[in-house]
């Protein structure tokens, strides 16, 4: 521990919230990265002779109707899932915070402009909107990426957008204007440090989001796509066998609700340090 | 009467935003790459009907002109015609409302039963372990996955103690609400851990309010105090709440008419998109859109009504 991360380690110790979901992300961020040393069978090799097998100390998880280990597929299913919500909040949140901090710092017409396509785009139910950017793209998981960029950026920017119209009537916004300093130097500078607090927590509720709804839209078919290990497409895969073969459906199910307990108190525990109330 | 004015005005201000919602269908299906046409008719189209289309859309048009078409279309009811099911996209979605608004109206209804008793509870026990327990229920539930909590009802309720049917829509009243039962379930389960949240916080703020301190000096009991003071009151957020998460509420009937086989205007999405069946898809949105819209201004005149204090 260098003297450096001392104060945010006594933080994070006061704070049983947000010490737990930073052991559960960690967690899973470990297995994602040590999934091929670490499960004990080919996630995707089929195996005629063990279909179905209910759980077991050879099979913790059981296998599936391919005689495919579980317990190996939602170790890799980590990777994928842990990609869906990392990299389906990462650029929302960048696009919405550059769309907020210039809307909110700029004003006059630019805010209005952004304003209106925001209230557009919040008139579309979330799901449906994804669904029909993906239907137009094709299925697969790059289409959900490029769906999220274009949908998921409108709460970032309203979130920045209006803490950027206090912070703007500050008198440190005031000095650094009287100083010379140039527009985006004084916007993403001096004023969106103090504005993104709101954003940073708001975004592990919001990986908790964008994975359930990768994970259903895996589920659905439009998603990553078979016979690719991913915790949706595992529970899409069982649902023919959950009157006989439950074990299929179950794991890959908890994983899903274990990795978003980890952003929910990651999220809770980030929102009481920063001060934020949701 | 005057602080219902802006049911009058209100509307207006919807126009902008219902056109942009017909611009974003619009530009979504223009996007396809290939010609429009073909996109539009499928791949078994014939040579009359490819001229019809092009005719009705015009277009062999400038875009800007393909889209007054468009409008002038939608003005007339008219969206155009389903490839697979072969009749008209609006009259189609019509015969699917019915189960995604029972399954909406049901799922609304039994949130609020369970969320109403678990939030009152943690409100009462402020800082107890009655508290504490729902508060981690609430953070722990809203990571369940619909479509799988779904499945863990179905293994649970249907297969082991054969309770609820597995999947479809029944055939008279009795027998549909008879099937929304765990699909209903599902979602409230759902919504019911963001309904606990924010009235948790709402029946605290009320219990320590004027209200309930000038009805303790009255000599009231605290359990009448909490019932007729501190729920009504805790309410109006909460009405807000739901008209803020319709959005979700119905991306989560997309997913669960899917898992149950309920035959509403989810599922039709979601075969249409596997279909390529893009006048349906652009349609489904449309109307989904403009029920977003017209569920808030519900909820606008709902909260005026509940509580005269506010004003639009």
């Amino acid at each position: 521990m260098t003297a450096a991360l001392a104060p945010a380690w006594v933080a994070v110790r006061r704070r049983p919230t947000l010490l737990a979901g930073l052991i559960l992300l960690t967690a899973f961020l470990l297995i994602a990265l040590t999934a091929p040393l670490i499960a004990p069978y080919d996630p995707i090799l089929q195996n005629g002779d063990l279909r179905l097998q209910p759980p077991s100390w050879a099979h913790p998880f059981g296998t599936d109707n391919f005689g495919r280990d579980i317990f190996s597929r939602v170790i890799w299913g980590t990777r994928v899932d842990l990609q869906i919500a990392v990299i389906g909040v990462v650029f929302p949140f960048l696009i919405g915070t550059t769309v907020g901090t210039v809307a909110g710092y700029v004003g006059g017409k630019v805010d209005i402009v952004f304003m209106r396509v925001i209230d557009i785009i919040l008139a579309f139910p979330f799901l449906v909107l994804m669904l029909s950017i993906i239907a137009i793209l094709g299925p697969g998981l790059q289409s959900f990426y490029i769906a999220m960029a274009l949908v998921g950026w409108v709460s970032y920017a309203r979130l920045i957008r209006a803490q950027m119209l206090v912070l703007k009537t500050v008198d440190y916004a005031t000095a650094a204007l009287s100083l010379g300093f140039s527009g985006p130097r004084i916007m993403f500078r001096h004023l969106l440090p103090n504005a993104i607090a709101g954003s940073v927590v708001f975004s592990m509720s919001d990986c908790v989001l964008v994975l359930l709804s990768g994970a259903a839209i895996s589920y659905l078919g439009l998603g990553v796509q078979p016979p690719i290990a991913e915790w949706g497409v595992m529970v899409a895969e069982g649902q023919s066998f959950i009157t006989t073969a439950w074990w299929i459906t179950l794991f890959p199910g908890l994983s899903i609700v274990t990795l978003a307990f980890g952003f929910s108190l990651t999220g809770d525990g980030l929102g009481d340090l920063l001060g934020v109330r949701e | 009467m005057h602080r219902y004015k802006f049911v009058l005005y209100r509307p207006l201000q919807f126009l902008p935003v219902l056109f942009g919602i017909s611009l974003i269908t619009f530009v979504l299906v223009r996007l396809i790459p290939g010609d429009p046409a073909r996109v539009l008719l499928g791949t078994k189209s014939t040579p009359t009907a490819i001229a019809a289309i092009r005719a009705q859309y015009g277009l062999d048009q400038p875009i800007w002109l393909q889209y007054f078409y468009f409008l002038q279309n939608l003005a007339q009811g008219e969206m155009g015609k389903s490839i697979l099911y072969k009749i008209d996209v609006l009259r189609l979605i019509t015969t699917r409302i019915e189960p995604t608004l029972a399954l909406v109206l049901c799922s609304v209804l039994l949130s609020l039963i369970i969320a109403v008793p678990l939030a009152s509870l943690a409100a009462r026990s402020n800082g107890g372990p009655a508290d504490h327990i729902v508060r981690f229920i609430s953070t722990f539930g809203i990571g369940f996955p619909p479509f799988w909590l779904a499945l863990m009802l179905i293994i649970f309720f249907s297969v082991r103690l054969d309770l609820f049917p597995v999947s479809g829509y029944g055939e008279n009243l009795a027998d549909k609400l008879y099937h929304l039962i765990l699909p209903s379930l599902t979602i409230a389960l759902s919504l019911s851990t963001v309904l606990i949240r924010s009235l948790r916080t709402a029946m605290i703020a009320e219990l320590k309010g004027d209200l309930a301190t000038a009805a303790r000096a009255r000599g009231m009991p605290e359990s009448i105090v909490f019932w007729r003071h501190v729920v009504p009151n805790s309410l109006v957020p909460t009405v807000n709440l739901l008209a803020v998460n319709i959005g979700w509420l119905i991306g989560g009937t997309v997913v669960v008419e899917s898992v149950f086989a309920l035959p509403g205007m989810g599922q039709l999405l979601v075969r249409a998109i596997f279909s390529r069946d893009y006048m349906v898809v652009q349609g489904v949105a449309m109307v989904f859109a403009c029920a977003t819209v017209l569920v808030n201004f519900i909820a606008d005149i709902v909260t005026v009504a509940i509580d005269p204090r506010v004003k639009q």
